[in-house]
């Protein structure tokens, strides 16, 4: 292809600390072309993008490998100011608009037209007045390329979601030497009309001229409206593709696609009627950032269950709802009772224990001892290592560290001894004290999320084996959320796909990387209705 | 040798160090200035004893999680009701002393709950908030004094409405604890039952710590987010350690009037919060974490401090009467220093 592209970056590396994130990836991009950039949480996006701006925490870990080229050009972008002076737009996740401005004075922030009047020809430039009408003309063009009806004298506060993000888009058309948009997941905060909207709005920009790089997990869009797909995973480019001759399911299938590790030694016979042991009804959990928006899963006895999804989808809520730490509604029926809402103590009491995604901060009591992490939950919960004298009661310091020195043996805790605080601790060490804890309740069903969370990949391991056993000698149920699709396929029977708050769908571990993929993206069910299924 | 010192240096805490090497050279100074020594040192043991349990009402709050109880003088203003309470029956003697600490509990216990109602409405800003609640109690009662409908001749004003400002404790139960087994020994005075009772109370307290309510108190106030993932009712500990504390406030004022030998109305209490405060932070807490061995170091050093520096500035500077002067320079440039170690403690 000979053709200029507008950006092209080629080869790009970039590490952390010696932790490869990035390992050559090549992005070319063509004026007036809408290009898709797919990938996981954590396949590189974001850093992809922070090189592209220039962003500091490139430059101050070491800066990357690999060119950028504009126009055919090598440049070198040192700062999120050099980036716009090459043209390069971004519209923000988080919308960065002034609430008590009105549109055309958000549009034209920092840009603003200047007339001159008689106090700016005596006093000079910062006495003259903004160009009302001219900046009006202006932002009223720039939200006609888009195709909205907003009306730009109108104040930004109590808008729409939607109208935001045009505005957004908007600001940064309006900037005349804009070659080249950004656009980070722009559709996940609207609905699907507005969403509608603004893919034609995207058509739009793209006939003036301007290249677009589309950054989305929304595979439908892609399909839409991207010419050129690149797939990213785990920092290396899978696959760059057209996307006229692909489809839904071959991309779904690359983003998630992994080799499976098969711990799993015997797959467990899951034809035969299962007990069920928890069912959970129409569940909606207001927990900010991971809302759930009606959820109805059956957990079967002995099993384990796996909850994944994307970041900010709602697998974690699902957990920390029907553990009582967030508000709550609908039904959990645990052993045919109805759960109680936000009361943790009863819940608890009930035999069902929870391991928290948040380790440091919910679950560890960091400057106390290991072996008063350990016992804590128990000593409240069931009362036990304590003695008791009449109505006054004393912690039971012989029992408690004979308990934590079993617990320290069976999980292999590696620690100097039962009385090290737990601060001291390696993560994944610390892990196994916060299951641990959950193990000395006794519980009937064990909710663990993220439990491999920022720890290293030999102590991943342990960890997985733990809950393994646990399941297997103990029979104990286990419901594990994980943002790490390999790891749920490797010890999960069988694995639920939270999008946009519900249940996408249930699948086997051994199920096609299409169908995981498509879950996730929230477009398997789109896919069934027009029939073009699978397996 | 020199990591064993400073072994030792970062397990005992650089301030208190410096603090301590500054009451040593204190004592020495006394020393050549020919100053009673023996009576200094048991100036400093019986103000030790007579501050110790208002230190120790910090405990409770902080391990709670609402931090430095500045609002003690809620807690010393129920201790002085139950006080004249005693007074006004006229008893004498140890039936006195525990009539006014049995009066002063269920007030302290009712006041304490509902100041901890309060404090779990501000979270975040606890110790600006207790504050004033101090100042405010101890201004409330300034008009109380006037009101309350207390007869006997020891207690109000003999012309007039209201209650005198000093209350004598002489031929009640003034020295109680003082003088129980009291012995000397070079010429020092040990107020034995006074460090004994001190002693006492801070052995209920270590107890107290390690039942099951206050395992889950502390919990509550080290993590939280922590507690309620454990089912401890939060709010439920703050309040069960703001009650405490102020309990102990109450107590602790019992304690100072028997060994002062007389009850402080009005405006009295008013800064006795902070002097608690610093005693506490010089001996190494922080609003965060406190133990047992911070409140004993801490109060001894205040107090040591406190005592020893007066006459010390009063020889070296004879002219006029300085010791009130250097009395308020001392005890607000330590509650002023040891403020600054409120959030990381004192070392």
């Amino acid at each position: 292809m000979s053709e200029p592209y507008v950006l092209s970056m080629q080869d790009i590396q970039k590490d952390y600390f010696g932790n490869k994130v990035l390992k050559g990836v090549t992005i070319n991009a063509r004026a007036g072309e809408v290009h898709a950039l797919l990938g996981e949480n954590g396949a590189g996006k974001s850093t992809l993008m922070n090189i592209l701006f220039g962003m500091p925490v490139i430059h101050s870990t070491g800066g990357y490998g690999g060119k950028i080229m504009i126009d055919g050009k090598e440049v070198q972008i040192k700062s999120p100011k050099d980036a716009m002076e090459h043209g390069i737009g971004m519209v923000h996740q988080e919308f960065m608009l002034i609430p008590g401005f009105t549109v055309t004075e958000n549009i034209k922030l920092n840009r603003e037209i200047l007339k001159s009047n008689v106090v700016s020809a005596l006093f000079g430039k910062s006495m003259k007045t903004l160009d009302r009408k001219a900046m009006n003309a202006d932002a009223r063009q720039a939200i006609d390329t888009l195709g909205v009806d907003i009306n730009e004298r109108q104040g930004v506060s109590g808008m729409p979601v939607g109208y935001m993000q045009f505005i957004e888009i908007a600001r940064e058309i309006d900037k005349k030497n804009v070659r080249l948009l950004v656009f980070d997941e722009p559709t996940a905060v609207l609905t699907e009309s507005e969403a509608d909207t603004l893919l034609a709005a995207m058509r739009r920009i793209c006939e003036a001229g301007i290249a677009i790089l589309f950054i989305t997990h929304r595979l439908e869009e892609v399909m839409a409206i991207a010419r050129d797909i690149t797939i990213l995973r785990d920092g290396e480019q899978v696959a760059a593709l057209e996307a006229a001759h692909t489809n839904v399911m071959e991309i779904a299938a690359m983003m998630v696609g992994r080799e499976i590790e098969a711990m799993h030694s015997e797959n467990r016979d899951v034809t035969k009627t299962p007990e069920i042991l928890m069912e959970i009804k129409d569940f909606k959990v207001q927990m900010p950032g991971e809302q759930v928006k009606g959820v109805s899963l059956e957990v079967h006895k002995g099993e384990i269950l796996g909850l994944g999804g994307l970041a900010g989808q709602g697998k974690i809520g699902i957990a920390n709802g029907i553990m009582g730490l967030y508000p709550s509604t609908g039904t959990v029926l645990f052993k045919g009772e109805a759960l109680p809402s936000s009361q943790p103590e009863v819940i608890l009491k009930k035999g069902i224990a929870f391991v928290s995604e948040d380790r440091r901060g919910v679950g560890l009591l960091l400057d106390s001892s290991i072996e008063d992490n350990i016992v804590i939950s128990s000593m409240h919960i069931h009362k036990r290592y304590i003695k008791k004298y009449g109505p006054v009661t004393q912690k039971n310091t012989g029992e408690i560290r004979d308990h934590a020195n079993r617990m320290i043996k069976d999980l292999d805790i590696r620690c100097t001894g039962p009385e090290q605080p737990s601060r001291r601790l390696s993560g994944g060490n610390q892990q196994k004290v916060c299951i641990a804890r959950a193990l000395t309740l006794n519980p009937e069903i064990l909710f663990v999320s993220e439990p491999t969370r920022g720890i290293d990949i030999g102590a991943k391991k342990l960890v997985l084996d733990t809950l393994i056993k646990l399941n297997r000698d103990h029979g104990m149920t286990i419901v594990m959320t994980s943002s790490e699709l390999a790891e749920l396929r490797s010890i999960c029977d069988r694995i639920a796909i939270v999008t946009e708050g519900k249940i996408e769908g249930v699948l086997a571990p051994n199920d096609s990387d299409a169908n995981f993929g498509l879950m996730m993206s929230g477009d398997y069910g789109k896919v069934i209705e027009k029939g073009e299924a699978i397996r | 040798m020199k990591e064993r010192f400073q072994r030792f240096i970062h397990q005992f805490g650089l301030p208190r160090l410096i603090i301590l090497s500054f009451f040593l050279a204190l004592l020495v100074s006394a020393y050549f200035l020919k100053l009673p020594l023996n009576s200094l040192v048991s100036d400093t043991l019986v103000r030790t004893g007579m501050n110790g349990v208002l230190v120790l009402a910090m405990v409770p709050g902080i391990h709670s999680g609402i931090g430095l109880n500045f609002g003690l003088p809620l807690g010393i203003v129920c201790g002085l009701l139950g006080g004249l309470v005693s007074i006004e029956m006229n008893l004498i003697g140890i039936n006195g002393f525990i009539i006014a600490i049995l009066v002063s509990l269920p007030i302290a216990a009712v006041i304490g709950y509902l100041y901890g109602l309060m404090l779990n409405r501000v979270k975040g800003s606890e110790m600006l908030v207790a504050t004033y609640v101090g100042f405010s109690a101890v201004s409330l009662m300034n008009i109380a004094w006037l009101l309350l409908p207390f007869h006997s001749p020891e207690i109000k004003w003999p012309i007039g409405d209201g209650l005198r400002t000093t209350i004598t404790l002489t031929g009640k139960y003034d020295k109680l604890l003082n003088n129980f087994l009291d012995f000397k020994i070079f010429g020092v005075m040990v107020p034995t039952g006074l460090l004994l009772f001190f002693l006492a109370m801070c052995l209920l307290m270590f107890l107290f710590l390690r039942t099951r309510t206050g395992v889950m108190m502390s919990a509550a106030g080290i993590n939280p987010k922590f507690a309620a993932a454990t089912g401890i009712q939060v709010d439920r500990a703050r309040i069960i350690g703001t009650m405490l504390s102020t309990i102990l406030g109450a107590v602790g004022i019992i304690v100072y009037s028997q060994s002062y030998g007389f009850f402080q109305l009005y405006q009295a209490p008013m800064m006795m919060g902070f002097a608690a405060v610093a005693a506490i932070l010089i001996g190494g807490a922080s609003s965060h974490k406190a133990t047992l061995m911070h409140v004993i170091i801490g109060t001894f050093l205040f107090q040591g401090l406190l005592t020893v520096s007066l006459p010390v500035a009063n020889k070296i500077v004879t002219e006029g009467n300085l010791s009130e002067i250097a009395r308020i320079i001392v005890q607000n440039g330590i509650i002023l220093y040891s403020l600054t170690k409120v959030s990381n403690g004192g070392d």
